[in-house]
C-alpha cells in the first residue's frame, strides 16, 4: 500500500475515533462497584448462614459457590441476568455469578440445534476459554509450589 | 438497453417501476418511530414457529405474499426472484420462498443486499427477462446476534458505537412502465476498505463505501447534491452518518441539508436503547418502504439516492484479526 493510502488510512482512523461516543467510565465503574458489591455482600450472608447452622468454613464456601452459581442460572433462564449485566457491566461479569451466566446463556441458546451438537458442543463457547487457562495456570502455580515450598 | 454511465453507474432506458412494497416488522421496530407506517408488525420473536431462523424465513413468506397481493399479481405471475438476507448461506431467504416454485437468484451484500436486489431486479427487467421481479431483503435480530455476536442471555454491554439489527423483511416488486415511483438507474458499489476492525462500529466501516457512491453518483450523472430531495443510506447511524458528511464534504459536495440514514430514522435511540441506530439488511429496506417510497409516490418528493450498506465481515473474518470491507448500492428513484 503506498504511503499516501497509509496516511489516509490513518485520517480516517483519527475521525472515527472522534465521531465515536465513548462509554461513560467512570459512571460504569461506581454501578459496576455497587452491584459487584451487592452480589459479594449476598455470598458473604450466604456463608455466613451457612456457618451459623454449623457448617465449616470450607463447607459453607463451597455451599456457596453452588447457590450463587444456581441463583446466577435461573435468572439466565428468567432472561433477567441480561437486565442486571447491561447495568452492571463488569460488576456482574467477575463474580462467580457471571460465570454461571456465561454457560447457561449458550445452553439456552443452542438448545435448538440439539442436546449433543448444540447444548454439548457450545456450553462452553464462552466459559471455555476461562476453563482452559484457569486449569493450565493452576498447574503451572501447583508445579512452582511443589518445587518452592 | 441501458446506457453506461461514467464510472461505475447505468441509467436504464425502460422505466422500472417500483409497483408495490411492503414491509413486515418485529415487536421493538413496531413500536418505534414508524410504528404506523409499516404493514405488517409480528410481535412475537419466533412468530410461532420454533426458532428465530424458521422464524425469519417466515417474514420473508408472509411478506413476499403480502407484496404480491399490493401489487395485483400472484406468484405464478412472478418471473424471478431476487433475494438475500444474513443467515449462513442464505436460508432465511432459500427457506422462504421455496413454497413459491419461482426461478430465484440468491443475493448476498450483507446489509446492502435491497439495494443489490434492486439493481439486479432492473437489469433483469431491462434485459427483457420478465414483466414481474420479486426483491426482498431480511434480518433478525436474535438470529443476527446468535450467528455474529454472544447468546442474547449473556449479561454483557453493548458499545455506545454498535447498531441494533433490525427484525424484519422489505420487499418490492418491480415491473415495466406504469405510473409508480421509477428506478432511473444505479451506481454500484466497490469494496471499499478503510482499515476498520471493529465489529461493534459497523457505521466506521461503511462509511467510505457510502461516501465513494454518493461521491461516483454524481461524477457519473455529472449531477450535485441538489438534484435529490433526499439522500438515504442503509445503516450507517448516527456514527457513519457524521463520518459520510465529512467523507462527501472532502469529496466537494455538501449534502448536510438533505441527508440521512435509514437506521436513525427507525428507532428512537433514546426511548429505545439502540445507541447508534438501526442496522441489518431488514433496516434499509423496511425504512425505505414505509417512510420513503409513500413519499416518491404522492409527490411529496421527486427524487432520493437510496444507499443500502453492507459491512463484508463474518465471525471468522474477525477472529483472524481481518479489517471490516464495506460495500453499498445506490439505487436513483424518481417519480
Amino acid at each position: 500500500m503506498s504511503e499516501n493510502n497509509q496516511d489516509k488510512l490513518q485520517e480516517y482512523q483519527k475521525m472515527v475515533e472522534k465521531a465515536s461516543p465513548n462509554s461513560h467510565i467512570v459512571l460504569d465503574c461506581i454501578k459496576a462497584f455497587v452491584i459487584g458489591g451487592i452480589i459479594c455482600c449476598i455470598g458473604q450472608f450466604i456463608t455466613n448462614v451457612l456457618a451459623n447452622y454449623g457448617f465449616t468454613q470450607d463447607e459453607s464456601s463451597i455451599y456457596t459457590s453452588v447457590i450463587l452459581i444456581g441463583i446466577a442460572s435461573v435468572l439466565t433462564g428468567l432472561g433477567l441476568y441480561s437486565k442486571i449485566g447491561k447495568f452492571a457491566g463488569a460488576g456482574s461479569v467477575v463474580p462467580i455469578t457471571g460465570f454461571s451466566n456465561s454457560v447457561t446463556a449458550p445452553a439456552i441458546e443452542f438448545k435448538k440445534e440439539g442436546f449433543v451438537l448444540g447444548v454439548g458442543a457450545k456450553i462452553f463457547t464462552i466459559a471455555g476459554p476461562v476453563i482452559l487457562y484457569g486449569s493450565v495456570t493452576s498447574m503451572l502455580v501447583g508445579i512452582i509450589y511443589y518445587f518452592v515450598k | 438497453m441501458a446506457e453506461k454511465k461514467g464510472n461505475q453507474s447505468v441509467e436504464f432506458k425502460e422505466k422500472i417501476a417500483i409497483k408495490a412494497v411492503s414491509s413486515t416488522v418485529g415487536k421493538k421496530e413496531g413500536e418505534g418511530p414508524l410504528k404506523d407506517k409499516f404493514d405488517k408488525i409480528i410481535n412475537d420473536a419466533t412468530a410461532g414457529e420454533d426458532s428465530w431462523e424458521k422464524a425469519e424465513s417466515k417474514f420473508v413468506s408472509e411478506n413476499m405474499k403480502l407484496v404480491m397481493k399490493k401489487a395485483g399479481i400472484n406468484e405464478n405471475d412472478v418471473d424471478y426472484i431476487v433475494a438475500g438476507d444474513l443467515l449462513n448461506q442464505n436460508n432465511g431467504s432459500t427457506f422462504g420462498v421455496r413454497e413459491f416454485n419461482r426461478p430465484f437468484f440468491g443475493i448476498y451484500g450483507a446489509c446492502s443486499t435491497y439495494g443489490e436486489g434492486l439493481g439486479i431486479g432492473s437489469i433483469l427487467i431491462e434485459a427483457g427477462m420478465g414483466e414481474n421481479i420479486l426483491v426482498g431483503a431480511s434480518s433478525h435480530f436474535c438470529a443476527a446476534e446468535k450467528q455474529f455476536r454472544f447468546p442474547l442471555e449473556l449479561g454483557s454491554q453493548r458499545p455506545l458505537t454498535s447498531t441494533w439489527t433490525v427484525t424484519g423483511h422489505g420487499a418490492a416488486v418491480l415491473t415495466k412502465g406504469g405510473n409508480y415511483p421509477y428506478i432511473k438507474g444505479i451506481t454500484t458499489g466497490k469494496i471499499v476498505d478503510f482499515g476498520i476492525k471493529d465489529a461493534n462500529n459497523m457505521g466506521a466501516a461503511m462509511a467510505p463505501a457510502a461516501a465513494d457512491v454518493i461521491l461516483n453518483n454524481f461524477n457519473d450523472f455529472g449531477i450535485g447534491a441538489n438534484y435529490y430531495d433526499m439522500i438515504v443510506t442503509g445503516d450507517l447511524g448516527y456514527v457513519g452518518k457524521e463520518l459520510v458528511l465529512k467523507l462527501v464534504k472532502d469529496g466537494g459536495f455538501d449534502i448536510s441539508e438533505n441527508y440521512t440514514d435509514c437506521g436513525i430514522e427507525i428507532f428512537d435511540r433514546d426511548k429505545q436503547d439502540t445507541h447508534s441506530g438501526g442496522s441489518g439488511c431488514a433496516c434499509s429496506a423496511v425504512t425505505f418502504n414505509s417512510l420513503f417510497y409513500p413519499k416518491l409516490k404522492n409527490g411529496e418528493m421527486k427524487r432520493i439516492l437510496f444507499i443500502p450498506t453492507g459491512a463484508l465481515m463474518n465471525s471468522t473474518s474477525t477472529q483472524q484479526g481481518e479489517t471490516i470491507p464495506g460495500v453499498a448500492h445506490g439505487v436513483m428513484v424518481e417519480n
